[in-house]
């Protein structure tokens, strides 16, 4: 869990080299990853987990796409506003990637303030980034209703293929489920941050274990993951 | 590589990690039933997966005594029959198998085989335990729903799934067992995580990767691959819940049912075989690599004798898991789709036989001039060669486009995965709880009850399923509720139902044999002692048996050689425990 002991009084292990030393560390007792802990390695590999769940949600949604008899509604007319009067095409979606994409660099940010200790820094930084998410997540409200209004519903729309709504509802649903786990997330993390649970060792109400600085480091990761999710939904939804 | 058995000058590596702190419960409830100890949950988990795996059984004999002597019990009609069929498969390979030797058998021996304290995160893992208690839940729910269970057949095919013709399809039937999937995905991840990341992360000292027994090894695999496999069976899960709530298409092409066109058009029933199919073949794996594992520790042990072929064994089990990712489609040869997926799918299949084949002969060379001893474990192990073997070599048939073809959808297949999937797993399960016992409850099982046990199973299993491999190959399709006027179905065939069924239910009542011996033993079996097999693995080296909360008193073992020291020459005793150090190391580290 913490930090690794230093024990001067012990051997090291004589290591070969080359790739049977490679193949040694990996192998070697106690620790497959060396000073990587039990939470990141857990994130890690729930990411990993979770690749296979949004990978499986795009495959379904290209083989939908690929195999229906219908047109497919053409994405950039359908996600298009008008603004002032002019007509620009994705813009509104072009905006909420610039917002998510902003919020992982404070994520960023935050966490390296936390590992400075920096309380009230990561603090801000992190409700800074919980509030672009809640942005993102409040356009994407916003675009859902707009489209509901115009008639796209989870089993038709006026344009074409049945497949466009549904997909469409069932993977930014999905995504936006997570965004907003993220955010409620960040938001616990913050103020346990603020509170300075991490110095002063309080323990979880659940867990009941000391909590770390370095949480704000895995919810980093899952921020950062969502945002490449994200990247993906937007290149394979909205640009194909 | 670092050799598995260990040198005597070899170094004692310096801890990594400090000790952990574990949460100490204080009230009843917080030790024996919110527990977060993974022992603890790991018997909430078997019972559990127990309970329900006796409706599964019952099940079965429901139906056997259908297809055994139709038209004689009113109560079970063809929409009943189909409601059984699919809830006997689905609780016999999700809730029972892959529940019980994950949840059960992962929870209960990874910490203690890898030398720690308990899972790497207890309170998460608890979770994990009363979300699959909530699928469950749900999942019986669904048998008291308006309508009653799905009778989609447990592979859940739309669009018939969720069509009014199929029993629950228009009613709560589907719903909650699509629900109740979703929900033991998400338990399960919980539980996945824990026991990944405790066998990556959370090992003791001296316990490299490579001395690990192979009952880690297996589980750990499983459990990655069910975490990548999962996936699949939810995206599929919600799609279908969708189009069967919200009016959706993903898997329903434009269709008319009973006269009148419905709503759906445009999507692809294939689509959802292939994400079945793509968690489906690897979930064989899951609950076939556990008991890959757990049987070469019971043979190995019972027969005195290290496993032949360690590291190769290893290897096996990994290129297993990898393989049986890219098989899926063997299911689905006579799906329609292009026949150049069935030339790639049938190559993989059979490719994979290779792995499996070595692990077989290692088995194999592991008893030769083994000492061995016919103990209950033992006889189960050598059960589930047996078994397995037989189930393989139906199997490379039906990997084979042309001769799959006609016997798709046949007995035979129904033959063929009972073997292979159905009973081998169940025999290394029973082999591990006649094993185990001793260390969970500090008693032994009674060994008569225990042979009785065996031998009506083993036999009895034989009896029913190697007839319906020949019920098949005449033709009998399967999932048919009755045979009624097929004129090309042979007499012998109707003698030998009867037969099948009255030996499945003989099969069915030694299972209560085995249920009241686990309950009988509990406070009149023979006194154990930490040790009653002289095993090296760590887990029978515990201060205490049964072993406490934390497992190993204050200090953690230390391990110093791999799992296998049976016999070895020159010893003392004829095994030596993983932590005991070599004498070398024993005089070395007194002098200085
Ligand atoms: C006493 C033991 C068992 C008996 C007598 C039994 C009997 C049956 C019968 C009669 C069927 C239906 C065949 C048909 O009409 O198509 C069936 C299906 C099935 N059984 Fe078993 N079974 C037993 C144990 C198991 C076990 C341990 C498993 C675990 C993997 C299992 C998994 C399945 C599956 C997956 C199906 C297919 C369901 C479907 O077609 O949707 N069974 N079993
Ligand atoms: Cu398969």
């Amino acid at each position: 869990m913490s930090a690794p002991i230093k024990n001067p009084a012990a051997e090291t292990l004589p290591r070969p080299p080359g790739l049977a030393g490679l193949a040694a560390d990996w192998a070697s007792d106690q620790r497959t990853f060396k000073n990587v802990s039990w939470g990141k390695a857990m994130m890690w590999i729930f990411l990993l987990s979770d690749t296979f769940v949004f990978g499986c949600f795009l495959l379904a949604y290209m083989a939908a796409r690929m195999a229906t008899t219908v047109p497919w509604p053409n994405p950039s007319e359908v996600f298009a506003l008008e603004i002032g009067g002019t007509h620009l095409p994705l813009i509104l979606i072009a905006i909420m990637t610039f917002v998510l994409i902003s919020s992982s660099g404070t994520m960023a940010m935050a966490v390296n303030y936390g590992y400075r200790r920096d309380r009230r820094k990561t603090a801000a930084l992190m409700l800074l980034t919980a509030l672009f998410g809640a942005t993102f997540v409040g356009m994407q409200a916003f675009e859902w209703s707009k489209l509901i209004a115009e008639g796209v519903r989870p089993w038709g729309n006026p344009w074409g293929a049945a497949q466009f709504g549904s997909s469409f509802f069932m993977i930014t649903g999905f995504h936006g489920t997570h965004v907003t786990f993220g955010v409620i997330f960040l938001l616990i993390v913050a103020r346990k941050v603020w509170r300075g649970d991490f110095d002063t060792e309080r323990r979880g109400f659940f867990t009941s274990r000391k909590g770390r600085y370095e949480i704000v480091e895995i919810t980093g990761l899952y921020w950062h993951f969502v945002d490449l999710v994200w990247v993906f939904i937007f290149a394979f939804f909205y640009l194909w | 590589m670092v050799d598995v058995r260990s040198g005597i000058g070899e170094a004692l590596p310096p801890p990594e990690v400090e000790d952990v702190e574990l949460y100490h419960p204080h009230s009843w409830w917080t030790r024996y039933v919110f527990s977060q100890d993974a022992k603890i949950i790991a018997i909430q988990y078997a019972t559990t997966a127990i309970a329900i795996g006796m409706v599964a059984l019952v099940l079965s004999w429901l139906m056997r005594l259908q297809l055994g002597f139709p038209g004689t019990f009113q109560l079970i009609d063809a929409e009943a029959y189909y409601q059984f069929i699919t809830m006997h498969g689905m609780i016999m390979v999700i809730y029972l198998l892959t529940a019980l030797f994950l949840g059960g058998f992962g929870n209960y021996l990874i910490p203690l085989m890898v030398g720690a304290r308990d899972m790497v995160f207890p309170y998460a893992n608890m979770l994990s335990y009363w979300i699959y208690l909530l699928a469950v839940l749900v999942l019986v729910a669904s048998f008291f729903a308006p309508g009653g269970p799905t009778g989609a057949g447990w592979t859940l095919y739309p669009p018939q799934a969720v069509l009014s013709g199929t029993p629950g399809g228009k009613d709560w039937g589907i719903i909650l067992m699509l629900s109740s999937l979703i929900i033991f995905i998400i338990g399960f991840t919980m539980g996945g995580l824990n026991y990944v990341v405790t066998v990556l992360q959370g090992r003791t000292r001296g316990m490299t990767l490579m001395r690990m027994p192979l009952t880690v090894w297996g589980i750990f695999t499983a459990t990655v691959m069910a975490l990548l496999a999962f996936p699949a069976l939810f995206v599929a899960c919600v799609m279908m819940l969708f189009d069967r709530l919200l009016g959706t298409s993903f898997f329903m092409p434009a269709i008319v049912e009973m006269g009148e066109q419905l709503q759906h058009g445009g999507g692809s029933p294939i689509l959802f075989q292939h994400l079945f199919w793509f968690f489906g073949h690897p979930e064989v794996y899951i609950v076939a690599l556990p008991a890959f594992g757990i049987v070469s520790d019971l043979i190995s042990t019972h027969a005195r004798k290290n496993i032949f072929g360690y590291r190769m064994m290893v290897w096996a089990i990994v290129i297993i898991g990898g393989l049986s990712f890219i098989v899926w489609a063997h299911h689905m040869y006579v799906s329609g789709m292009n026949p150049y997926f069935g030339f790639f799918f049938a190559t993989t299949t059979l490719i994979i036989a290779v792995p499996t084949a070595i692990k077989v002969y290692n088995w194999v060379l592991t008893l030769w001039r083994g000492n061995i001893h016919l103990t209950l474990p033992m006889l189960f192990a050598l059960a589930f060669i047996v078994t397995f073997v037989n189930g393989g070599l139906t199997g490379l048939f039906l990997g084979n486009v042309v001769v799959d073809v006609p016997l798709s959808d046949t007995m035979f297949v129904v033959a063929h995965f009972h073997m292979v999937m159905g009973v081998a797993p169940i025999m290394v399960i029973f082999g591990a709880i006649y094993h185990w016992y001793p260390k969970i409850t500090g008693r032994m099982l009674n060994e008569v009850l225990g042979q009785i046990h065996f031998w009506v199973t083993f036999i009895g299993a034989y009896a029913i399923f190697f007839p319906m491999h020949y019920v098949g190959l005449v033709g009998v399709p399967r999932r048919y509720y009755e045979l009624g006027e097929m004129a090309f179905v042979a007499d012998s065939v109707h003698s030998l139902n009867a037969f099948i069924s009255v030996m499945a239910l003989i099969v069915g009542a030694a299972q209560i044999v085995f249920l009241f011996n686990l309950v009988w033993s509990l406070r009149h079996g023979r006194e154990a002692g930490g040790n009653p097999w002289r095993a090296t693995t760590l887990e029978w080296q515990t201060p205490e048996t049964p072993p406490p909360h934390g497992n190993w008193g204050k200090e953690l073992p230390v391990v110093y050689r791999w799992a296998y020291d049976y016999s070895v020459p020159g010893a003392p005793e004829d095994f030596i425990p993983q932590n005991q150090p070599s004498p070398g190391r024993v005089s070395h580290e007194a002098a200085s």
